[in-house]
């Protein structure tokens, strides 16, 4: 599959906004950027609604002084720490998220962790990990969260499963359910639901990822004595069963088992998308890169919903990790790495497709010129992962076009 | 080094795509890693944009750190040049490329493009916020443009009643409007019409739908509105000291307002004082002086947003509406000034932070019955339980409403009319409640005609140190407002330290609130 690989001005968010999605699956940890007012401005902004009962993330805001001397700016730094966490006695687990600026003037936010964490000790463990711009995009964030996780897991030999990735809680618990059902365990997580039940992870660990954005947390898993399960990735009912299958097989369950646990759920997630099958059928997609979950949607919607791909985006493509999905689009799929937006934006204008998938920064402009768009953001913070949310995924492409068929002024 | 967990103004570069988002034929074109995009959502969501703002980002990556960003400064201006054919470039930087120093603004100058003028915006993003980048930049803008024009020193002030021998209408123009600003759509609309009812033409009004061309005619106004200070007052001031212009500075929101703006209108540009109208051509006089207003008398008001909107509401909430001001403050500290003589006028404090929770403590201290504040202060108030309207950005997409809805002029005082009051109790209605609220359908939740009750808003148990007869009197307060009454009750016990709350105490506290 050829690729067309771009560069230019990019329409997407760093990894710091990561940390809206990150900072629910750990209710004990709490989220500190050091960076700018840019980087406040854009979580809140990004985030949307203002999430306002106090958040557990902020921003360290740089200001003249702490450019100026960067012992300062270490001795701010332990000051607002402690400021903070007097404040949220609850919080075990610190998250120093370096920014553009931090990362520009070199502000050594490892030493800082190394530094807090002797004075924390038995209280709260501090980690540090980098969100900036200028090294990660949009989901890139999560990944170097996790990877920061990855030292601290302690060791352990027994056999199990291990989920990476965040999924919403009460999808989570539905898998788990599934996976007790398939006779696979015992079952841990990474990120845990709470920062301070850490799994242990050693030779005997199979992961299994649940986001295809986790190539650099892999990799340290992997670097642990983890085995890496290559799967499809549980968007939809086909890469749900494959992703279940991937996991049932590395523990030597009966397929014959498996299929009888797994069909049914097929059964009634390809009931729950077919109508929605209809609405989108023969439409044309154009995915915008921004999660790198693109290919694994492309996948869904075209073999599962009958859509032509007119072109799938994607931020970064991991080959290693997106080959299981890569394997299961048309051969001649156009496939497009990074972004020169404004080229991209000429070839969505020449192409007409009937939905484009985009951030929020796209989405009216599109509209505006009569292209029915998506918004990406919804992807990340909806419960979509398995069979039984399937309906629910297809119903999110589905509804853009349902609305538009149903509005008229004249 | 500051921790911040909500922030009501972004950095200035924010501000300066306010000023370029607003115009038409202007360019931006900004040095900047990947995910400073974020603040296009703001004019596309927020604003409802059915275009992207003119920007061209940079998108540099930590590989480009070593090498040569210059050079891709320089791809990135020669490529927006060349696609979007700008009447005026605005080239600067982000937080970020502000530590490389790449000076994008001098690069852009050397690369040759004619007469297509090039402001260099240099925005300190470590110091300064939002609302000072946007005052900057169209004061950077209008400068660069205006330079070539300005007239020799010692020539006369041109004469702002000129008009009158040149044998046309006086015209004005109208600065500051910009988009993310408070209903800035629609006050331009009103007080165009205020002014066309003078005979005064509006001349430009500029950034809102400004072209570069556009802002190169401002000096053959006869004089400026500077209808925002955040963002204009830098420029009119320019304006003044170099072409002589006079600037009528006095912002029309409120009824007194309003008349002082004409009245200021009238002065400046020599119009005869009859051609003033009666403040009756707003409805607020009249139902603020109606009876059912009679509830409004001394209702308890916290006020908190942009300078220009905070001094207005004080304003209007203590002269027009019969309100009293328990809180005043702003998070503009370019103009605290003026907001600390409003409160000194009230009696009052003011309160200068950008800190969103020390807001939300002084709201809780002073116990207010209305909160006139930013989104920010509309979550702080629901928290609370205390209604809220919201007067001044930072906004909501709601708060860029489908419907004509000024804050300016007789419209828009009819405007704040409603939306100020329909959070509160209406008066008849708080009346009848008084009197009935003994009635079992009022004790225990609001019952519908349908017979069922409505399921009331969970409360958390009273607390042990209520008395069985402090508790059977709560128990006989409106469902609505008996949170609060405990709230109360429970604080004034805590204050004096007494132990169990009574009936007594409970009317004690009540009559203390009611002060």
């Amino acid at each position: 599959m050829e690729v067309l690989k771009e560069s230019g001005q990019r329409e997407v968010f760093c990894g710091l906004t990561s940390i809206v999605w990150l900072h629910r699956r750990m209710p004990d940890a709490f989220f500190l950027v050091v960076g700018s007012r840019t980087c406040a401005h854009l979580i809140q902004s990004a985030a949307g609604v203002m999430i306002f009962a106090e958040p557990r993330f902020g921003t360290a805001i740089l200001g003249e002084r702490d450019l100026a001397g960067l012992a300062d700016a270490n001795d701010e730094l332990d000051r607002v720490v402690t400021d903070l966490l007097a404040r949220r006695p609850e919080i075990r687990t610190l998250f120093l998220v370096g920014s553009c600026p931090s990362e520009v003037i070199k502000l050594d936010l490892a030493k800082a962790a190394e530094r807090l964490n002797g004075r924390l000790t038995g209280r709260v463990r501090v980690v540090n990990y980098s969100g900036s711009g200028i090294e990660t995009t949009f989901t890139q964030g999560e990944d170097q969260a996790l990877t920061a996780l990855v030292p601290l897991l302690p060791r352990g030999d027994q056999r199990q499963l291990l989920l990476v990735g965040t999924l919403a809680d009460a999808v989570e618990d539905r898998f788990l359910t599934l996976f007790e059902r398939l006779g696979v365990g015992p079952v841990v997580a990474l990120p845990p639901r709470r920062s301070t039940e850490l799994p242990p992870v050693g030779p005997g660990t199979m992961a299994l990822l649940c986001q295809p954005f986790l190539g650099s947390t892999a990799r340290a898993l992997q670097a642990r004595g983890v085995t890496l399960l290559p799967s499809p990735y549980p968007l939809g009912v086909e890469g749900s069963r494959r992703w279940f299958e991937t996991a049932a097989n590395a523990f030597g369950i009966d397929p014959a088992h498996t299929a009888t646990v797994l069909d049914p759920l097929v059964a009634r997630g390809q009931a729950a998308v077919a109508p929605h099958r209809r609405d989108l059928e023969g439409k044309r997609l154009f995915l915008l890169p921004d999660s790198q979950m693109e290919p694994a949607l492309a996948r869904f919607l075209h073999r599962e919903c009958g859509m032509e791909l007119v072109e799938v985006g994607t931020p970064y493509l991991d080959r290693a990790l997106q080959q299981p999905e890569l394997d299961l689009l048309p051969p001649d799929t156009a496939l497009s790495e990074g972004q020169h937006l404004e080229r991209q934006l000429e070839r969505v204008r020449a192409a007409r497709p009937d939905l484009v998938v985009c951030g929020m920064g796209l989405a009216n402009p599109l509209e505006a010129e009569g292209i029915a768009t998506k918004w990406s953001i919804e992807l990340v913070f909806s419960p979509i992962h398995g069979c039984d949310q399937a309906g629910d995924l297809a119903e999110l492409f589905a509804r853009p076009l349902r609305r538009r068929a149903a509005l008229a002024f004249a | 080094m500051e921790l911040t967990l909500w922030t009501y103004e972004g950095p200035p570069h924010v501000g300066a795509m306010r000023i370029a988002a607003s115009m038409e034929g202007v360019h931006y074109v900004l040095h900047a890693p990947q995910g400073d995009t974020y603040a296009d959502l703001l004019f596309t969501m927020i604003e409802r944009r059915d275009r992207r703002p003119p920007v061209t980002y940079t998108t540099f990556q930590a590989r480009d750190l070593g090498g040569d960003t210059a050079d891709l400064v320089k791809r990135s201006i020669a490529e927006a040049v060349e696609r979007f054919r700008p009447q005026a470039l605005l080239v600067g930087e982000s937080c970020t490329a502000e530590l490389i120093q790449d000076q994008p603004g001098a690069l852009a100058q050397g690369m040759g493009f004619g007469d297509l003028p090039i402001v260099n915006l240099e925005l300190p993003a470590y110091s300064k916020k939002e609302n000072w980048g946007a005052g900057e930049t169209f004061y950077q803008l209008v400068r660069g443009l205006l330079k070539g024009q300005i007239p020799a020193p010692g020539s006369p002030r041109p004469d702002p009643g000129r008009w009158r021998s040149e044998g046309r209408r006086p015209r004005l123009n109208l600065l500051g409007a910009s988009l993310l600003g408070f209903r800035c759509r629609d006050d331009v609309i009103e007080v165009t019409r205020l002014l066309a009812e003078l005979g005064v033409e509006v001349a430009v009004v500029a950034p809102l739908g400004a072209t570069p061309a556009d802002l190169l005619r401002l000096p053959e106004a006869d004089a400026n509105v500077c209808l925002y200070p955040e963002v204009a007052d830098s420029t009119c001031s320019w304006l003044e000291r170099q072409f002589g212009m006079a600037c009528v500075r006095t912002v029309p929101i409120g009824i007194g307002a309003t008349v002082a703006f004409l009245q200021e209108v009238v002065q400046v540009l020599g119009l005869d004082p009859a051609l003033l109208p009666s403040p009756e051509r707003s409805r607020l006089p009249w139902y603020s002086r109606s009876v059912d207003s009679t509830y409004l008398t001394g209702k308890r008001v916290f006020i908190f947003a942009d300078a220009t909107h905070a001094i207005a509401a004080a304003r209007i909430a203590s002269q027009e509406l019969g309100f009293q001001v328990v809180g005043l403050g702003s998070y503009s500290r370019e103009q605290a000034r003026a907001v600390r003589a409003a409160a000194t006028e009230l009696g009052l404090e003011a309160l200068i932070s950008d800190d969103y929770l020390a807001v939300e403590a002084a709201m809780a201290a002073a116990a207010p019955e209305l909160v006139l504040g930013t989104q920010m202060e509309r979550h702080s108030a629901k928290r609370l339980g205390v209604p809220c309207a919201v007067i001044s950005s930072p906004l909501h997409v709601q708060d860029v409403p489908a419907r004509y809805a000024p804050q300016m002029g007789w419209e828009g005082a009819n405007v704040i009319f409603d939306s100020w009051v329909h959070p509160l109790m209406m008066g008849l209605e708080e009346h009848l409640i008084g009197m009935f609220r003994h009635d079992f359908e009022f004790v225990d939740g609001h019952m519908s005609h349908r017979g069922e009750t409505a399921a009331a808003a969970p409360e958390a148990p009273v607390s042990g140190v209520w008395t069985s007869d402090g508790e059977a009197e709560l128990k006989k307060v409106p469902f609505f407002v008996r949170g609060k009454v405990r709230r109360n009750a429970e604080a004034y016990a805590q204050e004096r330290g007494i132990g169990a709350i009574t009936a007594e105490v409970m009317f004690d506290a009540k009559a203390h609130f009611s002060r």
